[in-house]
């Protein structure tokens, strides 16, 4: 396979991926103001914070609004991080590999860019946001079913997954990153009303309130969301499951190449050093240090990956 | 021009109609479509075609416009009634194209390699050495297998029922390809029926015929399965969507030239696995910019030291570099004269008389004739520059007399031809329309084949003649029956 073409791969579902975790971050932002549970203003801009949007907000906006920040995240043509041109640059890397791709994934990338283009043309009335934000996850899905039905299992397939596990590891650290303080034990003010809009808030954004009560039962605390988030291997938005799927896809490139490169170290690393102990372990290195190290190691991993594989030269 | 015309000297023609002839009575090879479409909703057909529209923009057959903003993509208006050609009259034209083809490729062989024509007094040495086309660089080189134009596109226009003319050649990198295929693949999802009754003869083998063909062309060297790669200016470039398409198709990669270099005197590509060398690479890039080294130093769309590697036979360019002095326009005025000359037959499709503007009585009989004639630069292509006599106003004509004065040799002239005309499906029902035919040939030492039919290019305005996609052109499936 072309560097180019592995390039493409990784970023094509890398931009995917976070289309979808901004949709996501919106659709709790909003539920979490419509039911009055939170303090408005902050919500959004930790919102803004967690997508990795807030600078460029910051700079054309004076005050953190909810209409203007959510047009800001969905559809802003100068935010590069907009779920309008993640789409389109996903659909553009898409274009650039469309020999990588079966015709059914190309299908599902080209007529969700078309569908979204549409309903994004022009700033979104609030009450059609549920539906854009609907069609978001939905078109994700829809590739990401495409790719999962009709994709052959070689480097093209690892690539993709590896831009896919790399955004959603970095997305949930990110979640971790701007509300770390919630989880932390000396803040915990049991049953306040005030944290249990925080826990689901962060559960929300990883689409996983529901898996995360049945698993950790009606009593669960901020330990238990820590833990779920960063180490339960079951969640597919965890650090230690996304960063498993990195080492084995990683694995299988080094297996179909015949060469073991400098990321599969780094990945096994990872693994072995953060992920493979206790929650206990994790607070004792400090919550907030913890994610800090995972998204600088998760950013060395994604630039190791494009030098191994020569994305670029 | 057809019908009435501004010229009032001109005799008016009758236009041939290739469903209901001049007399309005049904061709035999449209009997079976037409009881069909007789049985047909016209309102079923209307949501037809707009579903044939969503079909090609989902599968982003799409083309960018030249000049536009990066981020326009448009598709090319596709008409859904067919154009239907019969098996006899297939062959006829079909013999003719092979011929023609075998032609231009010995040509080029001699013009690189001896230039017998002209030794010979056939072709004015002028023509060649003073030629924009010419590429001194390939002269005495000999291409794998003696292939020059591996892939070529002979422009055909109809004025009659037996009355065929090649309006132009193209053995550079003709494009279009994907628009037959993806045509057909429309009409087979969408009429499927249509299919069972008529016996249409299959355009989808070409990727695979394409692929072995190339194949066949790999340097002596060659060992193994030769590695065979389209190379793309990019994702920008109009026609992208038709390199991706032949890649994909023919399963192997699509390059661009930052993805290329020479390394151990092969052209490779990089991979992840590091660089791989190519046995033959079907280049979509012009000659001018395909190696920097040895062309326009500017260019960021080739292979820095790709033609060294060609000239050591370490490497297959399809189409070969130069052999755009074989559809050079006023080379073309000559083709009757070259096929005779290389295949020692009488040629068998016809030229349409040409007035080479370069020779002063031709000039002068142009500049009288200018409202009747078509006029086109000689090295101009997609209807850009060119002059439809009929259709022009007086200040048009006057402002290409003053052009053709200044620079004679930049221009041929042509009578208008009254082209054919394939009834598309319009607002108000079937209406004729202007129609021109690409037939697709492929060139190996294997032999020439030529696939059953090409791209039927459609003028969709009312009595328009120009059928170019940038020039609000569209397209129809192109059916050859079986016998």
């Amino acid at each position: 396979m072309l560097g180019k073409t592995a390039n493409g791969l990784f970023w094509m579902y890398r931009y995917l991926e976070r289309a979808e975790n901004t949709s996501r971050l919106i659709e709790t932002g909003q539920r979490i103001a419509l039911t009055r549970l939170g303090a408005s203003d902050d919500q959004w801009r930790s919102v803004l914070q967690t997508a990795a949007c807030e600078q460029g907000y910051d700079a054309q906006y004076e005050a953190v609004i909810k209409d203007a920040a959510i047009d800001w995240m969905l559809r802003a043509g100068d935010n590069p991080s907009s779920v309008l041109t993640m789409v389109g640059a996903a659909r553009q890397n898409a274009r650039m590999v469309r020999t990588a791709l079966t015709h059914e994934v190309w299908e599902a990338m080209n007529g969700t860019y078309m569908r979204l283009r549409q309903m994004l043309a022009r700033k979104v009335a609030e009450r059609d946001l549920p539906a854009v934000l609907g069609e978001i996850r939905q078109g994700a899905a829809l590739v990401r079913g495409a790719t999962h039905g009709t994709m052959l299992r070689n480097d093209i397939y690892n690539f993709a997954r590896l831009g896919t596990f790399l955004e959603r590891a970095d997305n949930t650290a990110r979640i971790l990153d701007v509300k770390y303080y919630v989880l932390l034990p000396s803040l915990m003010h049991v049953g306040s009303s005030i944290d249990n809009v925080q826990w689901e808030t962060i559960l929300r954004s990883v689409s996983a309130r529901g898996g995360f009560r049945m698993e950790y039962g009606p009593d669960a605390g901020p330990r238990d969301i820590a833990k779920f988030l960063v180490l339960d291997r079951r969640m597919p938005r965890s650090l230690a499951f996304c960063t498993r799927k990195l080492r084995e896809n990683l694995g299988y490139l080094g297996t179909s190449h015949g060469a073991r490169l400098p990321s599969h170290g780094m990945v096994n690393h990872i693994e072995t050093t953060y992920l493979s102990h206790g929650i206990e372990a994790v607070f004792e290195y400090g919550l907030h240090e913890f994610i800090q190290k995972q998204l600088a190691l998760l950013a060395g991993l994604g630039r190791q990956i494009e030098i191994d594989y020569r994305f670029f030269e | 021009m057809c019908g009435p015309s501004k010229a009032s000297q001109m005799t008016e023609t009758p236009i041939f109609d290739e469903m209901w002839g001049n007399d309005g009575q049904l061709r035999a090879p449209y009997g079976r479509f037409q009881n069909w479409l007789e049985s047909e909703d016209p309102k079923r057909l209307r949501a037809k075609q707009r579903e044939a529209d969503d079909l090609f923009r989902l599968s982003g057959i799409t083309f960018n416009v030249y000049g536009r903003s990066e981020a326009e993509e448009r598709l090319i208006p596709f008409d859904i009634i067919p154009r239907i050609i019969s098996a006899r009259e297939w062959q006829r034209l079909s013999r003719g194209i092979e011929q023609r083809v075998r032609a231009i490729n010995a040509f080029l062989f001699d013009i690189y390699n001896g230039q017998e024509i002209i030794k010979a007094g056939r072709l004015p040495r002028e023509m060649i050495a003073q030629n924009e086309a010419f590429l001194p660089h390939m002269l005495g080189l000999r291409p794998p297998g003696g292939v020059y134009t591996h892939i070529v596109g002979i422009d055909l226009v109809r004025t009659g029922p037996d009355q065929f003319y090649v309006l132009e050649d193209n053995a550079r990198t003709p494009s279009g390809v994907s628009y037959m295929l993806e045509n057909r693949e429309t009409m087979l999802q969408m009429f499927p029926e249509l299919f069972s009754r008529n016996a249409v003869q299959p355009v989808q083998t070409y990727p695979m015929d394409l692929l072995h063909s190339l194949a066949a062309c790999a340097p002596e060297s060659t060992h193994s399965q030769p590695t065979v790669a389209v190379l793309t200016p990019g994702i920008y470039n109009s026609a992208y969507f038709e390199h991706a398409f032949l890649a994909d198709q023919m399963g192997v990669e699509l390059v661009e030239g930052h993805d290329l270099q020479v390394v151990d005197g092969r052209v490779a590509m990089r991979t992840t696995a590091g660089y791989k060398p190519i046995d033959v690479l079907y280049r979509r890039v012009d000659d001018d910019f395909l190696d920097p080294l040895n062309f326009n130093p500017e260019s960021q769309l080739g292979v820095p030291g790709i033609m060294d590697v060609y000239r050591a036979g370490g490497i297959t360019i399809a189409n070969a570099p130069g052999t755009g002095i074989a559809d050079d326009k006023a080379i073309y005025s000559y083709m009757p004269e070259i096929v005779e000359f290389y295949t020692g037959e009488r040629p068998l499709l016809e030229n349409v008389p040409t007035w080479r503007c370069s020779e002063p009585q031709a000039l002068a009989y142009v500049l009288e004739h200018l409202a009747e004639l078509v006029v086109k630069e000689v090295h101009g292509s997609g209807g850009y520059g060119m002059l439809i006599g009929p259709a022009a106003s007086r200040k048009e004509l006057a402002a290409f007399r003053a052009k053709l004065k200044a620079r004679p040799a930049n221009y041929i002239a042509q009578p208008t031809l009254c082209l054919s005309t394939v009834p598309i499906f319009a607002r108000s029902g079937l209406a004729p329309r202007h129609v021109d035919l690409r037939p697709f040939v492929l060139v190996s030492p294997a032999g020439i084949k030529i696939t059953p039919g090409g791209l039927t290019r459609v003028a969709l305005k009312k009595g328009s003649l120009v059928v170019n996609s940038s020039q609000g052109g569209g397209t129809k499936d192109t059916w050859v029956l079986e016998d």
